[in-house]
């Protein structure tokens, strides 16, 4: 038993010595894309956002044929895509994105092994100094500012309340935005928030929207994939929603009011350009209403009143010229 | 020259083998499922076995992927073989990467092998810690430890999500408004040797050592002893003198302790800080589920389990490899998993029926009676035989 | 601020909130009760979970009949428990481990149904409120017992059900024989096989519903792994009660209430950090155990195969 371990190790000593790591990159016209996402292409947020971010670019260029995108869909495990990501930089794809914060220490260590393939590393403004890594975010507050202002102007009982996953990040971001658009519209109005420690639990996101609707929230929102349990509360009680990352107006057609949508493309247009002019990284992007990365998309469906919208819409446009700005707590 | 067929490690080597042709059967009817996705199973299969075992870097990642299987196992092997059912391995992982990472943060000044090793003693008394609470309110208060260990997952994960996001949080990240809740990186010297460029590490030949030092502990000590004598009957136990409280306590001690480890391992070989996504698995790789199969794979035994997660290891970092590939979604593949885990479960049917024949057999041959009764051997008195 | 959590609003909301919580925790955990009686445990319950959730929202989305998808949940989730019987029963297979593999192949295939089968998040239009006339009606407890969908009602109604068959019946009595020993009720003429297949088809068929409940009755919603440990917890449920209904009731029923008082908690802006406020169920239900402990014995053949000696 023991000897013929042996013999496997002295075997398995020899194949890893003989062969290291390296490839061909792929030649011609075609741009190749690979994307690790922690959560599903269909999660209605976070992950889908950039996945149709991809597919926009993808048709804007001509198809397949001269945008190719593969993706790893579910790697929450950090360890996997890691992984993936060696994987892809070792079959020469021009650009590949590690779409989670949680994945910012494997690039740092995988980046520098591949100076010719270009990373991305979202969401962060982190670049590592590398020449071959770009960072990008969303500035999710400014949405969640804006729905804050819609927020507090539609609700009737001056209660809202949001639905978190954990408290960091984007999520983060968002969740305090809102708050604080929320309290600039009205001093007097209530924001309850509560993160329910999963980005999974869906039974439990929709437990803490019904604790809301009987705290008298009458407006709701929140972020990241498990708030679909939290739409369905709101809807269920005639509650408004409002969401972010990706449009989330299909659930709930009669109560969404607006969604914080991320426009990546604007982001990933630049990246693709310099790319081509043979520049792998070293620029942070940020998500802005300036940019357009950050859209704010109204449900038609919705009427809402002229005066919020118009509120709304000057509130973005304070946000742009830098005549709003968005006090974020320190803590 | 005898019948190849009728020979003893002929017979032996099937035996060996069942979990494999059992994996091989689910992958069968994965297939039918790669079909019906209108995916060419050849193709699909082709890019799992070069995923993990295709090129040495590939070997190498299949190796890293079964450490913390490895080590989990050797923990599940003593609890257990002492009737203790420890499904904590995934909060036992997490205390004790918490409690070694803090040590690689702590002692920035001393020398690089002497934090290591200190760090993977405290991930062993984290992960002890944690397995030996669920023993001890076993033990002592009667509460299963099945309930215990489920609950103490949840509390661990919470428990990190607090440290990262607080007390434990990078200090560059702290400054940030989005606040990435992962602890500062370990500094290089902290790092476990690697075996260049690929990202294997002195972890796996730890867990390979530690393997052979839990079969020793397991059969060659007092301990050991006492262990699997509760475990098969704790009222003769109790009868022969044995406290069976506290083995009851060290089984589940020691089990976490393992898991602790790997948890250890798994910060100072692989990722070098601490991070989270909020969810246990996407720190442990769901290897404190997956160890325990790996164990089972192996039969409960240390060196059993050794090839066991190697395979189950190539497994998951293969299936990786046929998403990215032939871009199935992730979801075939967890199914898969569970398809090769209970194929590979109820193969051992056969094992034990073969094993029972065997007896028989061997009966037959010494009293020379043709028609004795081969009766229904248990795997436990077969081994006692044997 | 904590005296906020006092007044009638919060303490009704916690009670219904619980209430409406601890609904799937006792149609997957009376099942699983079933099971560990005859001497199975199922640590698959979670992927029977997942898979009737799919089917019954599927079916649901398909057929705009909601009864229809609790038929399909149920089937789906007796068809995974006949699964889980073959591989205990006949081949004899290590129990928990053949569980985990039921779970990951839920887990696996639930997600890929749905995303071949629908593609994206949508709703239905799930099980509405069920007004009881007289009831319903009663200030504060109208509003915190009798203001929910049927299948919440169902899992009330189970319990008492549930007592009454493992303890006044002849098949309870066998059941529990088989439970404690499988030698004595064989030779007594029980099918030990028999009453295993039945006890985990029968927890597979709960735990399908309970996915239901979730998907039809309170979130109207199907996503990837959305019970998210929920089945994990249901079976540690069934040692909190003692492998009895009521105490496994009084378990589903604790947990839910606590994990209600904690979002309550991060609403009223008490300020614990949230991390440890969802923590709070989980220590709880441990310490309560601990303390209140009734050191009620395991069925004694659980986990343990049968094999009818000649």
């Amino acid at each position: 038993m023991k000897s013929k371990l042996l013999v496997l190790f002295v075997i398995l000593a020899l194949v890893l010595t003989a062969c290291g790591s390296g490839g061909e990159k792929a030649g011609g016209g075609t741009f190749k894309v690979a994307v690790v996402m922690p959560s599903s292409i269909k999660d209605l947020a976070f992950s889908q956002s950039m996945y149709d971010a991809l597919l926009k670019v993808q048709a804007e260029k001509g198809g397949e044929a001269n945008f190719q995108i593969v993706y790893s869909e579910n790697m929450f495990v950090v360890d996997d895509a890691a992984a993936a990501i060696r994987d892809y930089a070792t079959q020469g794809f021009d650009l590949i994105i590690a779409h989670g914060s949680q994945y910012g220490s494997s690039l740092q260590e995988i980046a520098p092994d591949f100076p010719e393939t270009a990373f991305a590393w979202g969401t962060t403004v982190d670049t590592f100094g590398q020449p071959n890594i770009f960072a990008y975010e969303a500035r999710a507050e400014e949405g969640g500012y804006v729905n804050g202002v819609l927020a507090a102007s539609l609700s009737k009982s001056g209660v809202v309340g949001v639905v978190g996953p954990i408290e960091t990040g984007d999520a983060k971001l968002y969740i305090d935005g809102f708050v604080s658009g929320a309290r600039a519209t009205n001093p007097n109005v209530q924001v309850n928030v509560n993160y329910i420690g999963s980005f999974s639990d869906v039974a439990l996101a929709s437990e803490a929207a019904n604790t809301h609707v009987a705290a008298g929230a009458d407006a709701l929102s929140g972020t990241a994939q498990m708030v679909v349990g939290a739409i369905g509360v709101a809807k269920e009680n005639g509650a408004l929603w409002f969401g972010t990352q990706s449009a989330q107006t299909s659930l709930a057609p009669s109560i969404v009011v607006a969604n914080q949508v991320y426009h990546w493309e604007v982001v990933l247009n630049d990246m693709i350009k310099l790319i081509n002019d043979g520049t792998y990284g070293g620029k942070s992007y940020a998500l802005t209403l300036k940019n357009d990365g950050l859209v704010m998309e109204y449900n038609p469906d919705y009427s809402i009143p002229a005066d919020v919208k118009a509120k709304a819409d000057e509130t973005v446009k304070g946000i742009i010229d830098g005549s709003v700005v968005i006090m974020l707590p320190s803590k | 020259m005898q019948n190849i067929f009728k020979q003893e490690w002929f017979s032996r080597l099937i035996d060996v083998m069942l979990p494999v042709f059992a994996t091989l059967a689910a992958l069968g009817v994965g297939a039918v499922m790669l079909l019906l996705l209108k995916v060419n199973p050849f193709v699909a299969y082709g890019a799992m076995f070069e995923g993990a075992f295709g090129s040495g870097n590939s070997i190498a990642e299949t190796l890293v992927k079964a450490t913390p299987l490895l080590l989990v196992g050797l923990g599940i092997c003593i609890s257990f073989r002492g009737s203790v059912i420890n499904i904590g391995g995934e909060g036992q992982m997490i205390i004790g990467a918490l409690l070694a990472t803090q040590m690689g943060l702590m002692f920035t000044d001393l020398p690089g092998w002497f934090v290591i090793v200190l760090a993977l003693l405290m991930g062993f008394v984290g992960g002890a810690l944690w397995g030996g609470i669920a023993g001890y309110l076993k033990a002592y208060f009667g509460v299963n430890e099945i309930l215990t260990t489920v609950m103490m997952n949840a509390i661990a994960v919470q428990l990190m999500n607090f440290l990262l996001r607080g007390p434990m949080i990078d200090p560059s990240q702290a400054q940030l408004a989005s606040k990435i809740p992962q602890t500062a990186r370990l500094l290089d010297a902290f790092r476990l040797p690697r075996w260049m460029p690929t990202r294997l590490h002195l972890g796996f030949l730890i867990a390979v050592v530690l393997a052979f030092l839990v079969y020793i502990l397991l059969w060659r000590t007092t301990l050991g002893y006492r262990i699997r004598a509760v475990g098969k009957n704790p009222d003769a136990s109790r009868y022969a003198g044995i406290n069976v409280k506290r083995q009851i306590v060290l089984a589940l001690l020691l089990s976490g302790a393992f898991a602790g480890l790997a948890g250890a391992i798994q910060v100072y070989g692989v990722n070098y800080r601490m991070i989270t996504d909020g969810s246990a698995s996407g720190f442990t790789g769901s290897a404190g589920f997956n160890g325990i199969v790996a164990a089972l794979f192996g039969q409960l035994h240390p060196l059993g389990t050794i090839p066991a997660s190697i395979l189950f290891g190539a497994l998951l970092v293969g299936a990786n490899k046929m998403q990215r590939v032939v871009q199935v979604p992730s979801a075939l593949v967890i199914a898969l998993n569970g398809l090769v885990v209970v194929f590979v479960v109820s193969s051992d049917y056969w094992r034990r029926k073969r094993q029972r024949r065997r007896l028989a057999q061997a009966r037959i041959e010494e009293d020379d009676e043709p028609d004795e009764e081969p009766g229904a051997a248990s795997p436990a008195q077969t081994e006692v035989v044997a | 601020m904590i005296s906020e959590l006092f007044t009638a609003t919060v303490l009704i909301g916690i009670l219904a909130s619980g209430i409406r919580l601890a609904t799937p925790y006792l149609y997957a955990a009376i099942g699983e009760t079933f099971g560990q009686r005859s001497g199975v445990l199922n640590l698959g319950v979670e992927g029977q979970m997942l898979l009737g959730a799919f089917a019954a929202f599927y079916v649901s989305l398909m057929t705009g009949n909601l009864w229809l998808g609790i038929l399909a949940a149920a089937f789906v989730g007796a068809l995974m428990g006949l699964g889980m019987a073959y591989v205990t029963v006949n081949l004899q297979a290590e129990q928990g481990i053949s569980g985990i593999g039921f779970y990951l192949f839920g887990l696996g295939l639930s997600d890929l149904l749905f995303q071949k089968l629908m593609g994206s998040v949508q709703t239905v239009k799930g099980f509405p409120k069920l007004v009881i006339p007289g009831l319903t009606n009663i200030p504060v407890l109208g509003e915190i017992f009798f203001n929910h969908n049927i299948l919440v009602y169902g899992a009330y109604l189970l319990v008492p059900l549930a007592w009454f068959v493992l303890n006044k019946t002849t098949l309870g009595l066998k059941i529990r024989s088989v439970g404690e020993n499988p030698e004595a009720a064989d030779s007594l003429g029980i099918s030990v096989a028999g009453v295993r297949y039945f006890t985990i088809i029968l927890g597979g068929t709960l735990s399908g519903i309970a996915g239901a409940s979730l998907s039809t009755a309170l979130l109207n919603v199907f996503q990837q792994n959305m019970t998210s440990g929920l089945g994990f917890i249901a079976v540690a449920l069934v040692y909190f009660g003692g492998w009895r209904p009521w105490g496994v009731l009084g378990g589903a029923l604790l947990f839910s209430l606590i994990n209600s008082l904690q979002l309550w908690i991060q609403v009223l802006n008490i300020p614990i950090p949230s991390d440890i406020a969802i923590m709070m169920p989980y220590i709880l239900t441990i310490l309560v155990l601990v303390l209140t402990v009734s050191r009620v014995r395991a069925p004694s053949a659980l986990t343990k195969p049968f094999t009818r000696s000649e």
